[in-house]
């Protein structure tokens, strides 16, 4: 059962939070989107999924501008963010956990916090940072340490922290399990349910781990070399034989 | 003994004037990889400026305290040194940002010589000099004889410590500190965080010429005399102080600025005046033999 895409695919009455529309992005000639629509509304978890070099990084880096789409269109709240500086995209309040992480090595902890927190009003300092390290106690312990020497775990749990810290209404997270033991995996994702489900914030997450993804996904994408080959319900993916060959197969990773 | 502490006193404040200029190096180098070849000439520039301010200051307001003097010189030639290397890094840098790595470092050196002979042109070729600006001394009794201090070489000397700590203060503690300091480790990131780069690497030009601007007037204080061409020395030392005390590293400027200082001036003391510039490169080339990234510019342990 293939879903063709349909960009009016749900909620068709309420104008979407994140609106991308035929969006192609190219590293030098390299075309690494190839014409992308997608829709994140107000208060979802929505999940792409997608094999290595599909393009899902370079889409959620495209979103924040760097580099920004060659064609297309991307709008954050009405608004057309196509071709906006990438730190003025981060102060409409969209927050990233980046692929590889990009924990500042040379700060501790509570720098990279620090970091995370420079958009909000330093008036909620105290409260966000004891909210982001209730959700993760052991970066509580590690506080004072420096952000390279921190285990690969731990510096997930520091970049979704980061991201946290700006109090944002779109929270992107790439690959938040990559390299990640499976006890890890599932904290995270427990986490990342909560924060969307106790605190409203929108989350658009890519990943590899399909079957993580899917099951928390109010609605998914497949990204397959550049283009959106199929879309629905996260629960309806996860059941879709395409889904469960190509990226299922070999057991719930 | 009384000779050897005499000299570690004239090689502490000539390493100061090294050490802060060799800051507006490292600082550089640390956020956008590049060596600004202008920053010697900035420092000339802020010389100038500096020996300006003062005849302008003193003979418009004669009766003005020196001390009220010297801060008011010393605020002024920073702002307007600042000025200039904003102007420098928008007009010269900035275009070939993302460009080749080589781009910007040959823009740098054309900026060195279009400042030489600007000033060359502006100002004339001879030498220019003030009046002593700080007279007078003070001997301290040693067990074997008397140093002389010069209250000039203690306000160079206090000065240096008293900037070196705020601005340690404002790269350390303050957001705006830490807004370079995450440019510096990972200009992606900083922009995902709603950092300004560009305006940050403005910032850190401007703070590396304000201090340089600071050895300037120092140097104005401790010499008194100035030309076109006095850039290209102090410039060079102050680099090699960078390289010497490991790139990049704040500290290390500083240690690296103390430390060329004091071998220049105790291998003229007890050897030769004439090969005192041979002596500091040397131990140079001889420490990067031993420490390829400097005294403290120890790559970090990262994980990946």
């Amino acid at each position: 059962m293939t879903l063709p895409y349909d960009p009016s695919w749900e909620n068709a009455g309420d104008a979407p939070m994140l609106c991308v529309r035929g969006v192609r992005t190219y590293y030098g000639s390299i075309m690494a989107l190839r014409g992308v629509d997608l829709d994140v509304y107000a208060g979802e978890i929505v999940t792409m999924i997608g094999a290595n070099g599909a393009g899902k990084s370079t889409l959620m880096m495209t979103i924040c501008g760097d580099p920004a789409a060659r064609t297309g269109s991307i709008h954050f709240e009405g608004r057309d963010i196509t071709r906006m500086p990438t730190h003025d995209i981060a102060r409409l309040k969209i927050a990233q956990s980046p692929e590889g992480r990009r924990i500042f090595p040379r700060m501790t902890v509570l720098e990279n916090l620090q970091m995370g927190a420079g958009l909000a009003d330093p008036r909620h300092f105290d409260d966000d940072l004891n909210y982001v390290t209730s959700l993760f106690p052991r970066l509580r312990e590690r506080l004072h340490q420096r952000g390279g020497t921190l285990s690969g775990g731990e510096q997930q749990m520091l970049a979704i922290a980061r991201a946290l810290m700006s109090r944002p209404k779109l929270l992107l997270l790439d690959e938040p399990s990559l390299g990640l033991a499976p006890l890890i995996v599932k904290q995270i994702f427990e986490v990342i349910a909560e924060i969307n489900q106790r605190d409203g914030v929108t989350i658009f997450l890519v990943e590899q781990n399909a079957y993580h993804a899917l099951r928390l996904a109010h609605r998914a994408y497949v990204m397959v070399n550049g283009v959106i080959t199929m879309s629905g319900a996260g629960a309806e993916l996860l059941r879709s034989p395409e889904v469960r060959e190509a990226y299922l197969e070999g057991g719930r990773h | 003994m009384d000779y050897f502490v005499q000299q570690l006193l004239n090689g502490l404040t000539l390493g100061s004037v090294y050490g802060l200029i060799a800051i507006g190096y490292t600082m550089v180098y640390g956020i956008i990889g590049m060596i600004n070849f202008a920053h010697g000439d900035v420092f000339m520039v802020s010389v100038f400026i500096g020996l300006i301010l003062f005849l302008l200051i003193t003979s418009l307001f004669g009766g003005l305290a020196i001390a009220l003097a010297l801060i008011i010189v010393l605020v002024a030639a920073m702002a307007l040194t600042a000025l200039w290397s904003w102007t420098i890094e928008r007009v010269a840098y900035r275009p070939l940002r993302g460009s080749f790595r080589l781009a910007p470092l040959i823009s740098a050196i054309g900026m060195s010589i279009f400042l030489v002979n600007f000033v060359q042109l502006v100002q004339g070729p001879r030498n220019k000099s003030i009046p002593p600006i700080i007279d007078g001394s003070f001997t301290l009794p040693m067990i074997d004889g008397n140093v002389t201090v010069a209250y000039k070489q203690l306000l160079i000397m206090g000065t240096t410590v008293v900037l070196l700590t705020a601005f340690w203060f404002i790269v350390q503690k303050t957001s705006l500190g830490r807004a370079q300091r995450a440019c510096e480790q990972d200009r992606k990131m900083a922009a995902l965080l709603g950092i300004n780069v560009d305006r940050t690497i403005s910032l850190t030009f401007v703070m590396g010429a304000a201090l340089a601007a600071v050895a300037g007037v120092l140097y104005l204080v401790q010499y008194g005399v100035v030309s076109f061409a006095d850039g290209f020395v102090p410039g060079v030392k102050a680099f090699t102080a960078a390289v010497l005390g490991g790139i990049g590293s704040l500290p290390g400027a500083v240690i690296g600025g103390l430390l060329i200082g004091l071998i220049e001036v105790l291998w003229s003391a007890y050897f030769s005046i004439d090969y005192k510039d041979v002596a500091a490169f040397s131990i140079l080339a001889i420490t990067l033999i031993f420490m390829p990234s400097g005294i403290l510019g120890k790559p970090d342990v990262e994980k990946v």
